[in-house]
């Protein structure tokens, strides 16, 4: 029975092939002298971009975008595929974490010169550190779209309940709020540090003076004491119950828990300004408030995350893709972009215009951008925080000290990098370039 | 001679979508495996180097694939039996004279096996929360105190043990049920005119006679089982503190995240003979119990 039910479908599925022919044929023809420019998106972009498209469409009317969205979890994976597989698209939104990796595979185009002869794209305009991102070894490979970086959500009533009228400026002091505001016995926290996520350490990481690779990204460095001092801190949090030992998959909804008062510290990214207001009542509003990061003695570095926009080698239509990352460069285009999704403007001039200038909420993100560190540019970063997260979640657990972890974590990272050592140094002996 | 080639000529397109669908990728896996296969030889293939036995080696000595391996064997030697128990309790509620609405039934106990993995892990996630989950509700009415299932390094394998024996029981019940309705009727009424208890018709007659689908069964699930992937991806990641990482798990890391699939193939290998030796080994003990 299912054999026949299979032949069934088989033809079905013939009919439906043949069909889809004909209409593709179709549509072939209806857009003969029109340019069709593949942009792909990752994550929740895609959705509000589509919206952005019709106007840009009209302004060039010779020009046709397809958006196809990735969701984040597979989009790594789907990008270096389409690599291997030479179908990569004409432009594409990369987080700029992974824009080391995919210059070193030589995938993306350098945008210096187009940037040089623009009249939209302006560098000088740019926050320098998320700029600087997108160079790699010297070169240009992507423009900034929207900025992304980790700060402090807080809970103001209870701050104020607890006596303190501002938000931490340094990590004695946020360590003195997140000893008031714990209650393990009630089940009530300072603060939500997800074990499984790198982004929190690694922005405690990135306040200190020393960077967390050394020799040009030949060797961890995370024996330094700097990287030790933030490991301590951040394993301190856990040990002295200010913050749960959960992972992100336990915390299942931080932001109702957050509205309840269980975490008076939430340590995340602009995105959760929008989730926040839509899932907490409007009466919440006036309770919490961002705040910049505090460092070891004054205000602090974060990390200069987010996303740009890059154009593809192997594009045939790199004139159009340039046009397209134009468009969503403007000042307003990114406004609008912000309004729809939140997804912060990483140009200056952007955000002195719109409900970007009058959201207090925001003006917290524009502070800590001024003061956002890259992370080390080489492609096996992602991987090294990773590795760093797990070593750093067993520290939390009390299976290793904090000397230890720094030692372990310097090891795999040691390990990661030996590929990249021995092709920096193969490279110097007879001249290719990595 | 000319017979003979006719029967190859009819072999040759199974031949030739086994080759090249099946051996050429194991071949190709395992030269892989060989070499230091990774993003820089995919931006530039003079980066490739040939590493013979290396990434085996280097596997060998890592911590992470020994306390994979482990995290695997664990969940084989608990959850294979158990998985095989419950499909066979199941079965003989099933079989049984007594039982009424036997489609609806099987049907029931087999839904799990069709579901989506993915949409299952989000009811069993919530079904295991520390806070508002069904399990910790149940288990304080009896007093017992809440279990952090999945936060816990020693809980959160047997939540996957659980969850995973609930999502594939279902399969080999219908197996097993087949096996028992072929099981003559008569033997039963001769035994039970001697005079055998349930218990004793069970231990000489149902278990002897289901011996070799049994033994299918045993086979089928155990290499599925050292197969562990998806029910840890979607319900823990692989953690807490990795301790549900199985070596598949790894190997998903290390070729489809980090793009390194010299190692990655390696892994495959290595788990191929694990599982290669693990069939073999209860294949003879099958065979010397059934000598016995």
């Amino acid at each position: 029975m299912p054999r026949l039910a299979g032949s069934a479908g088989i033809g079905r599925a013939m009919a439906g092939l043949l069909a889809l022919a004909v209409l593709l044929a179709g549509c072939g023809r209806a857009h003969d002298d029109a340019q069709t420019l593949s942009f792909w998106t990752l994550g929740p972009e895609g959705e509000a971009v589509v919206k952005l498209l019709p106007d840009f469409e009209r302004e060039h009317p010779g020009i046709h975008v397809i958006v196809q969205r990735l969701p984040l979890t597979a989009a790594h994976q789907k990008l270096l595929t389409a690599f291997a597989g030479g179908s990569t698209p004409d432009v594409g939104q990369l987080g700029n974490t992974w824009l080391a990796e995919f210059a070193v595979l030589g995938a993306l185009e350098p945008l210096q010169a187009r940037v040089d002869r623009s009249a939209v794209v302006k560098a000088g305009d740019y926050f320098a550190p998320i700029w600087a991102t997108n160079r790699i070894d010297g070169t240009l490979y992507g423009v900034p779209w929207y900025i992304d970086t980790r700060l402090l959500f807080y809970r103001r009533d209870l701050l104020a309940a607890a006596g303190f009228d501002h938000p931490p400026r340094d990590w004695a002091e946020w360590r003195r709020m997140l000893a008031a505001l714990s209650h393990p016995q009630r089940g009530a926290y300072g603060i939500l540090l997800p074990t499984n996520e790198y982004e929190q350490l690694m922005s405690l990481a990135l306040q200190q003076p020393e960077p967390m690779l050394r020799d040009g990204g030949r060797y961890g460095n995370f024996e330094s004491a700097g990287f030790k001092r933030a490991l301590a801190f951040y394993v301190d949090t856990f040990r002295l119950r200010q913050a749960p030992p959960i992972t992100n998959v336990e915390a299942g909804n931080p932001w109702e828990e957050f509205g309840r008062g269980v975490y008076a510290f939430y340590f995340s990214g602009p995105w959760n300004i929008g989730e926040f207001r839509q899932r907490l009542s409007a009466d919440h509003e006036d309770r919490w408030a961002t705040a910049p990061l505090p460092g070891p003695d004054g205000p602090g570095a974060g990390a200069a995350g987010g996303s740009s926009l890059v154009v593809f080698r192997r594009s045939p239509h790199k004139e159009a893709a340039w046009a397209l990352i134009e468009y969503l460069s403007r000042p307003e285009v990114q406004q609008r972009f912000y309004d729809m999704l939140g997804d912060m403007p990483a140009r200056r001039s952007a955000w002195d215009g719109g409900s970007l200038r009058s959201d207090p909420k925001v003006q917290a993100f524009r502070a800590q951008l001024e003061r956002v560190k890259p992370t080390p540019p080489v492609p096996e970063w992602e991987q090294i925080a990773n590795e760093m997260q797990l070593v750093a979640a067993r520290a939390v657990a009390g299976e290793l000290t904090v000397d230890q972890a720094a030692a372990e974590i310097d090891r795999r990272a040691d390990r990661i990098l030996a590929k990249r050592r021995w092709i920096l140094d193969h490279a110097r002996h007879d001249g290719a370039s990595p | 001679m000319s017979r003979q080639r006719i029967a190859w000529l009819f072999l040759a397109p199974a031949l030739a979508v086994l080759g090249v669908f099946f051996l050429l990728p194991v071949i190709a896996a395992l030269a892989l495996s060989l070499t230091d296969y990774d993003l820089y030889a995919l931006a530039d293939v003079r980066h490739l180097r040939f590493v013979a036995l290396g990434n085996y080696w280097d596997l060998l000595h890592q911590p992470r694939f020994w306390s994979a391996l482990g995290h695997t064997l664990y969940f084989v030697a608990v959850g294979v039996p158990l998985s095989i128990a419950t499909s066979l309790g199941a079965a003989l509620l099933l079989d049984s004279p007594l039982a009424r609405a036997k489609a609806l039934f099987r049907t029931a106990l087999f839904a799990p096996v069709v579901t989506t993995v993915v949409a299952v892990a989000v009811v069993w996630r919530y079904l295991f929360n520390t806070k508002y989950g069904l399990a910790n509700h149940v288990l304080g009415l009896v007093g017992i105190h809440p279990v952090d299932w999945l936060g816990d390094p020693h809980w959160a394998m047997p939540a996957i043990i659980l969850f995973a024996v609930w999502k594939n029981f279902g399969y080999n019940m219908i197996i097993l049920l087949a096996g028992l309705q072929a099981i003559p009727r008569d033997l039963y009424e001769a035994a039970r005119i001697d005079g055998a208890s349930p218990l004793q018709q069970f231990r000489h007659i149902t278990l002897p006679m289901l011996g070799p689908t049994l033994l299918m069964v045993g086979i089928l699930t155990v290499s599925g089982y050292f197969q562990l992937f998806a029910e840890p991806y979607v319900m823990t990641e692989g953690g807490p503190l990795q301790s549900t990482t199985s070596v598949l798990y790894l190997m998903y890391n290390e070729g489809f995240q980090w793009w390194n699939f010299g190692m990655a193939s390696a892994v495959a290998f290595l788990l191929f003979v694990v599982m290669f030796a693990m069939t073999a080994l209860m294949l003879r003990l099958a065979r010397r119990g059934g000598a016995a």
